[in-house]
């Protein structure tokens, strides 16, 4: 199958490099907006992930029509779908715990409020 | 080998290298009101990528939702909070990148044992898929697919998600929904009076573009059966209508045009309506969410519990996301004077 030489596995690769990109910046850093960010460089790549895993080479949009024989996985953008808007909801709730954090420590810095509370202990 | 084929490959793998450019540029950059910019052109670029595998609902969401209201919310999280990093400890970063190239060899070594992209025999492809696209148009009768399985097939997956969104908003609620200090209508009325004075172009503009978007997120919600759509996106749309405004003329005014008790039982109406939904199938005597019963023909009773619960997903996105915008907003306005000045930082 020549056809499918190119992109072959590249197009996961790229997927794993944005994928570490992410875990690199939930685990370097120790603000914790950036590490929501990271988060959601992860969260895009997981969804990438499962995209890729659903294009049929030469299908197109699973819309029904009556012309078109070769369509794409739709099960996997139904799971991506609903998990958008779920990841957007829970990011909502980081970012509040986020808000709150800085209100009872003046920081968010993961490093400052662990000197806190050993202070305090 | 297709001219066409050739061209969306090399588009998509380009894509994702500027996607992985973005991310390292994210990674490294201490400025956060930068990073969450790109976080933004980050998502949009998913979303572009979508459209080129074939995913158009979800590209429509991503773009909505990754892209918009989420970058509108880390925005109104860094107006409370500073919008500076700390330098990161070079040990640490030195730690992480190991870990992270050890799990990303770990990956890839995995992935040798995958069907190359887009290989029309993948074991994926010959599971439920083909069940989807060849009998759902006799069995629910709408030409999306997506629709079809999303509301349908799966329709007890979705209604997880209806509620996991509603307890989201709910716990935002719950940990920064009371502003620290309620603002007393005289003061609100002088903070509209500044408002107006400033922002002319946007000010206008704005009101040109809401009703455009509260008639396109309408479109979306009862469109979705027949074309990209569908309750997830028009809710995200519709409150995008409704943020706006806010974000215009400061979140006074638009309480004063949607009060908080009136999202708040949106939000709970919406979840009601799904689950309430399958109840009515069960009296029916069916099973719960099997919407054949709901009408005289099988694929006319799909057709209106189909409806009614991208109805209810988009109640409950709506009411979610106008929600947790003011929950932000709202702490926002007891530090500053109004709202609208960190919301026109989005703007800029």
């Amino acid at each position: 199958m020549t056809d499918l030489a190119f992109p072959g596995l590249i197009n996961y690769w790229i997927v794993f490099l944005l994928m570490m990109i992410g875990l690199y910046i939930v685990i370097a850093h120790e603000n914790l907006i950036k590490k929501i960010v990271g988060l959601n460089v992860f969260q895009v790549s997981v969804f990438v992930f499962y995209i890729s895993m659903a294009k049929v080479k030469g299908g197109t949009a699973p819309i029904l029509d009556g012309t078109i024989e070769v369509f794409s996985n739709p099960l996997p953008h139904v799971l991506i779908l609903t998990a958008i808007v779920v990841g957007v909801a829970t990011t909502a709730l980081g970012l509040a715990l986020v808000v709150r954090i800085q209100e009872s420590y003046n920081t968010i810095e993961d490093n400052e409020i662990r000197d806190i509370e050993e202070r305090e202990d | 080998m297709n001219i066409e084929i050739i061209t969306s490959d090399v588009l998509n793998v380009v894509t994702l290298l500027f996607m992985a450019v973005t991310g390292i540029a994210i990674a490294r950059i201490r400025n956060l009101f930068a990073v969450v910019m790109l976080s933004g052109i980050y998502s949009l670029m998913g979303a572009t990528l979508y459209v080129i595998l074939d995913a158009v609902d979800v590209a429509f969401t991503e773009a909505a939702v990754g892209a918009g209201a989420s970058t509108v919310l880390m925005i109104g999280t860094l107006a409370l909070t500073s919008a500076r990093e700390n330098a990161t400890g070079s040990s640490q970063a030195i730690k992480a990148a190991i870990v992270c190239t050890f799990v990303g060899i770990a990956l890839v070594y995995a992935s040798l044992d995958m069907p190359y992209f887009g290989d029309p025999s993948a074991p994926i492809h010959h599971h439920v898929a083909p069940r989807y696209l060849n009998d759902s148009m006799a069995e629910i009768g709408l030409p999306n697919v997506v629709t079809s399985v999303l509301a349908s097939y799966r329709g007890y997956d979705t209604m997880g998600e209806a509620f996991v969104i509603f307890t989201a908003a709910a716990g935002v609620i719950t940990l920064i929904g009371r502003g620290r200090r309620e603002k007393s209508p005289s003061e609100r009325k002088t903070d509209s009076q500044n408002i107006m004075k400033r922002k002319i172009v946007l000010r206008v503009v704005s009101k040109l573009l809401i009703p455009f978007i509260l008639l396109f997120g309408l479109y979306v919600q009862w469109h979705g059966d027949f074309g990209p759509g569908g309750g997830f996106q028009a809710g995200v749309i519709f409150g995008a209508a409704f943020i706006l405004y806010g974000l215009i003329y400061g979140l006074g005014t638009l309480r004063a045009a949607l009060p908080s008790w009136v999202t708040r039982v949106i939000l709970a109406l919406g979840v009601l309506l799904y689950a309430g939904t399958g109840v009515v199938s069960m009296i029916k005597d069916a099973r719960f969410l099997d919407y054949n019963v709901l009408a005289s023909t099988p694929t006319g009773g799909q057709h209106v519990g189909i409806l009614l619960v991208e109805f209810g997903v988009g109640m409950t996105v709506f009411a979610a996301i106008v929600t947790i915008f003011c929950a932000f907003a709202g702490r926002a306005a007891a530090d500053v004077n109004t709202v609208s000045d960190q919301g026109g930082a989005g703007n800029d």
